[in-house]
């Protein structure tokens, strides 16, 4: 079989749900049986989906694995991947046998479902990633929510039903000026096919409207400041892997959006709000971090440094230079893995002692050490600690900023004192010091079964940190020419103005 | 081959003892570790024979790192002779550390743990001197501070460790975002990282002016005053400095190697790499010399009342620190590097000298309750006798003197011949020197001479900084330290006599034009060490002098009178107060800094997030919706999101088959 002519993407996309098909078959009490299914289901997936990396040609800027079937009228079944995207989709398929293996103990109640729900959400995600048509992006797109909506809403603490609606509510706003937004795009140009759409110039004023429509449900995914507050009480709520799908991939959503939609298909535009974007990401990284620091719930405060990381993502995406597209893709990628780590770290205590409250712990190390240990490599590569992966993209996403503007970069740059300040004060608080609480003295290092879990992390977050050449590659042809498209659109532009 | 095994060693070292420690056991991990860094330092003289005195750069590639359009930072060592020394002076001094660390540490339970991040740290320094990029070199930087950071804080299971750590680290932090923001501009100038090729265009960019932060300024001079924020963090500069004294919680080696001898002298080793750069910016050079002065002066004042006797050593390198810098601000890198080299002798030497001290004391600090332990531990004292006299200085000027006298005096000459306004640098230098000898002097008197005081207040483990207690049981008397920690001593107290006069000639003298190479900078013009040469007789012997006085003061006050310390507090109690205190520092910061950023982060959170993002936005629309429709819907089903939510899904598909049948394109 070739793998570049074979429907490859479909193949992944939908192979999730096969193995849903099989838990929906089983009797109800065949809680074992769901999970071994969930997990040999996602493990295939992954292996499938690393055809696509191995195959992937990273010379070329256009779309591979595509894929076209006529569907319904003028919308056809679109799919492909570029530079830009490939990587979410390995991310996705990488981290689900991960979250299935991180539920295997904690979830007891309607397995069944709870397997189901998150292998349609891997579906969906990775549809999401792959469509190249503007109909079935939005249909993954929202319907990655009532999954998510689902986990949170059944799975989820006490507070689940402020959450979800929160998480409902913002989310809802953005949807509708999207989808308007989309049928603009179609009636202007006649086309729901992205790549055509991707060559397609569109009046300045147009260029405005739909940028903001646009702007409004990325922003709101990511999520930008100040639509960011549904994100902390999301994650306090939603289970762990909840938690860790939303802050790997969903949020991921957005930043995808704007390099496959906002900058390529509205240039002008993006060029005329760049200062708002630059704007909300400074503030967003200053402020959301300030507000980590008074956190003592450890979700949030983790929640709060992931709106502080995205920040670095938006400001690097609005330079539109190769260094600041990259960082955001690179920080994307490892922020994927390491918020990831984190909250599959806070999960395993909270399986333990059933409580995020910082102050319920300390002097984790005297019990747990290689806990202690996995939990440093993620406290440093969240701190940018060079040598780890989160090092990477802050770098370049800061070197671009400074091209740009200089006070953006600097105010930007304080985002390095104060996510050491406030990772080290909460590891402190959680790790270090001796034992005080009767509750923690018995407390078990970790199980080989978490130890599968987190290993693969750390030597990830360890190797990109020292050779982040695998990702770099993957997006430089694809991202070489964003930045060339985007660049003669505003040369065009200015000509003509003249 | 050669250079590869210097930086790679240490690192195969950390990993075999961070991993398999524990399964090999603590005896083999120490030899492995002491081993193999052991056999960096012996290779890293050779490079400083080779590279020193062969003169070519050598550049080994290693591997691709950062690449992103123009941007190409890839791993690789670039060894000089100013690399060469660095060389010699980390892996000599942590191999000597590892040693020493052996008996020191010997009832340590978490003795693998230990010795990774001594070889950790070892690396990470490595990687600091040899990088060829700004990149690897913010690495370095970096990962010694994540070195010391652990090394701080080793004994995890005091708060006060703990919080010494985290404040070294986040002010170090502090100093990075001026580095890194260096590093951006310097990209954003130069197109470059590579050292090379950033020193070759420096020339053409004096005197030009870019936009940064809303004004027009000098090119050079802001981004040197960047790189220098990062120098005056990593190297405990005033403003800076606060963190240092504090990082005495960790083990005395470590206070030896990576806060008196090597990565404290990261700012100054960064500040003589960068000369190319700061040479063109002397506005730049100006600021690092005030920085300097300042704080060898203020670091010797607030020496001089510590009764910690770690404190005192590290009150006493930061001092140092700011002569080096005097040194760079002044052009006179050689000299400043000259002092680095000596320094991490002496200083290394008295600080594993003030550990033997402790270890002969049962984990006790205080001065106050030490005294006549020079008939005990004789081996120690001498020691600690060598390192007092090159540290303060002592020697013949024009003739020969201990290390420290070497280079001390070198800077002290040059910064006369700097003509700073006022001779400020040349004075605040000697006054530092003054009280250096005084506050040395006193450690010695305290710690060795007159009446033994720990018979009377007995051990006291509940003094603050104090490293905890592990040989309960042990009676009282003080004892001589086992051989593997007075080796070491000896080795340093070689170094501490024989470095100044030994390497004068090549550092700073005849001999300086061809050791040093192009590895330093130095404008044309720059004269300095020149004219430091022929300064006035008595600015000579200024320091020499200082020194003289010092000693003679602090016989006086803890020897002779020994009424006069408690006497003279008392008479002067608001300045002694404020120089216990460090001139109030902590304080200030906490009460400035520190504590308003937890208020308004708190402020951001409940007001900013709960009350008006959250007031206006989800929950604002929540009640407005409930108001608006009363109390039917929530009573009905409870679940209003679900009618939102289904009526989402409703306009979806509704849109959906309204574009595939009607919606032709317009």
């Amino acid at each position: 079989m070739n793998v570049a002519t074979a429907p490859i993407l479909s193949l992944i996309t939908f192979l999730p749900l096969v193995g849903v098909a099989f838990i929906a078959f089983l009797p109800r009490d065949a809680v074992q049986n769901a999970r071994y299914i969930a997990l040999w289901t996602t493990l295939v997936t992954f292996g499938v989906s690393l055809l696509i990396w191995i195959n992937f040609d990273p010379t070329t800027a256009d779309f591979q694995f595509v894929e076209e079937r006529p569907w319904l009228g003028p919308i056809a079944y679109r799919m492909g991947v570029d530079g830009i995207s490939m990587l979410f989709v390995i991310l996705t398929t990488f981290l689900m046998p991960l979250c299935i293996l991180a539920s295997w103990e904690s979830i007891e109640t309607r397995v069944k479902e709870y397997m189901i729900a998150f292998l349609v959400l891997e579906t969906l995600m990775i549809g999401v990633f792959c469509a190249l048509d503007l109909v079935l992006f939005y249909l993954f797109f929202e319907a990655g929510l009532i999954p998510m909506f689902l986990i949170i809403g059944v799975w989820g603490g006490p507070r689940r039903v402020y959450a979800s609606f929160k998480f409902f509510l913002y989310t809802l706003l953005g949807s509708l000026l999207m989808l308007l937004a989309m049928m603009a795009m179609y009636w202007h140009a006649g086309t729901t096919n992205i790549v055509t759409l991707l060559g397609t110039t569109f009046p300045p004023g147009m260029q405005w409207w739909l940028w903001l429509a646009f702007f409004a449900s990325f922003a709101v995914k990511l999520p930008m400041w100040p639509v960011h507050t549904w994100l902390p009480d999301a994650h306090v709520e939603a289970p762990t892997a909840g938690s860790v799908l939303l802050a790997a991939i969903l949020l991921k959503m957005g930043g995808y959006g704007f390099l496959r939609f906002s900058v390529p298909m509205f240039p002008l535009a993006s060029q005329e709000l760049a200062p708002l974007v630059f704007a909300l990401s400074v503030v967003a990284i200053v402020y959301t971090s300030l507000v980590a620091l008074a956190q003592e719930d450890m979700k949030k405060l983790i929640a709060y440094s992931s709106v502080a990381h995205m920040g670095f993502v938006t400001m690097g995406i609005f330079t539109f230079t190769t260094q600041g597209v990259d960082g955001a893709i690179f920080q994307m990628i490892s922020h994927g893995i390491v918020s990831a780590a984190l909250f599959l770290c806070v999960g395993v205590i909270y399986d333990r002692m059933h409580t995020r409250q910082i102050d319920a712990y300390g002097g984790l190390v005297n019990r747990m050490p290689i806990y202690a240990f996995c939990v440093m490599v993620f406290t440093m590569a969240n701190v940018g600690l060079p040598g780890t992966s989160g090092f990477v993209g802050e770098f370049l996403t800061l070197i671009a900023a400074f091209k740009v503007n200089t006070w953006v970069a600097f105010l930007a740059t304080t985002g390095i004192i104060l996510s050491a300040a406030y990772m080290l004060y909460l590891y402190r608080r959680v790790i270090f010091g001796v034992i005080e609480r009767p509750n923690l003295r018995a407390i078990r290092d970790m199980s080989p079964r978490e130890v599968v879990v987190l290993a693969p992390l750390v030597f990830l977050t360890i190797l990109f940190g020292f050779f982040p050449a695998p990702i770099l590659d993957v997006t430089a042809a694809s991202v070489r020419r964003l930045v060339q498209n985007y660049e003669a659109a505003i040369r065009t532009a200015t000509a003509l103005a003249q | 081959m050669i250079y590869q095994a210097i930086v790679f060693l240490p690192l195969v070292g950390a990993i075999l003892a961070g991993f398999f420690g524990r399964a090999i056991g603590p005896r083999p991990t120490e030899i492995i570790t002491t081993a193999f860094v052991g056999i960096a330092a012996v290779l890293s003289w050779i490079a400083f024979v080779q590279a020193g005195f062969g003169g070519a750069v050598v550049k080994v590639p290693i591997a691709r790192w950062i690449t992103s359009g123009e941007l190409d930072a890839a791993w690789a060592l670039r060894i000089d002779t100013l690399t060469a020394v660095m060389l010699v002076v980390v892996n000599t001094v942590s191999g000597l550390v590892h040693l020493y660390s052996i008996g020191y540490m010997h009832e340590d339970d978490s003795r693998e743990r230990f010795f990774s991040y001594l070889s950790l740290f070892t690396f990470a320094m490595l990687m600091l001197v040899t990088a060829d990029n700004l990149v690897q070199m913010f690495f370095g930087w970096e990962g010694v501070g994540l070195a010391s950071y652990l090394l701080i804080g080793f004994w995890y299971t005091r708060p006060s460790a703990n919080a010494a750590a985290i404040k070294a680290f986040v002010v170090n932090r502090v100093g990075d975002f001026g580095f890194a923001l260096g590093i951006f501009g310097i990209f954003y100038v130069f197109q470059s990282m590579q050292l090379d090729a950033v020193f070759t265009a420096a020339p053409a960019f004096a005197g030009k002016s870019m936009l940064f932060l809303g004004s027009e300024v000098d090119i050079l001079t802001v981004l040197c005053l960047l790189l220098f924020v990062g120098a005056m963090g990593k190297s405990a500069q005033f403003l800076l400095h606060t963190w240092l004294p504090d990082a005495m919680e960790g083990p005395t080696p470590v206070s030896a190697l990576i806060h008196a001898a090597t990565m404290v002298t990261a700012g100054v080793f960064m500040v003589a790499r960068m000369s190319p750069l700061f040479e063109f910016a002397p506005v730049a050079l100006q600021l690092v010399t005030l920085i300097g002065a300042v704080t060898a002066f203020f670091a010797a004042t607030v020496g001089l009342v510590q009764n910690d006797i770690k404190r005192v050593i590290a009150y006493s390198t930061c001092s140092q620190l700011g002569y080096m810098f005097v040194a760079c601000g002044i052009g006179a890198y050689s000299a400043g590097i000259f002092h680095l080299f000596t320094h991490g002798f002496f200083k290394a030497l008295l600080f594993l000298g003030a550990g033997s001290v402790i270890h002969a004391m049962h984990h006790e600090q205080d001065m106050r309750s030490m005294g006549g332990l020079a008939p005990r531990i004789r081996f120690t004292w001498a020691m600690m006798l060598i390192g007092t006299l090159s540290l303060t200085g002592a020697g013949i000027p024009h003739l020969i003197g201990f290390a420290g006298f070497h280079s001390k005096d070198a800077i002290i000459e040059a910064s006369w011949a700097a003509h700073t306004p006022g001779n400020y640098a040349f004075w605040l230098l000697v006054a530092a020197a003054l009280m250096t000898s005084f506050y040395s002097w006193r450690l010695m008197f305290l710690t060795f001479h007159g009446a033994p005081r720990w018979g009377i207040t007995g051990h006291s483990p509940g003094v603050v900084g104090s490293e905890p207690d592990l040989e309960h049981g042990h009676d009282h008397e003080p004892h001589e330290s086992p051989p593997t920690m007075l080796v070491p001593l000896a080795l340093l107290a070689v170094g501490s006599v024989a470095a100044g006069f030994a390497f004068q000639h090549y550092f700073i003298g005849g001999g300086q034009a061809v050791f040093w190479g192009r590895s330093l900078f130095t404008a044309p013009g720059n004269v300095i060490l020149e004219e430091a040469h022929h300064v006035p007789l008595w600015v000579a012997w200024s320091a020499t002098i200082a020194m003289l006085l010092g000693l003679g003061v602090a016989w006086l006050y803890y020897m002779s009178a020994t009424w006069l310390p408690a006497a003279t507090a008392r008479a002067f109690r608001p300045v002694y107060l404020f120089l216990l205190n460090a001139w109030y520092f902590d304080a200030l910061y906490d009460r400035l800094l520190v504590r308003p950023m937890f208020r308004i982060g708190r402020a951001f959170w409940k007001t900013g997030d709960g009350r008006l993002i959250d007031g206006i936005g989800p929950d604002g629309v929540a009640a407005r919706v409930l108001d608006a429709t009363g109390r039917v819907v929530r009573l009905q089903t409870g679940y209003l999101y679900h009618y939102a939510f289904a009526m989402l899904i409703g306009v979806a598909i509704i849109l959906t088959v309204f574009m595939f049948t009607g919606g032709q394109p317009l």
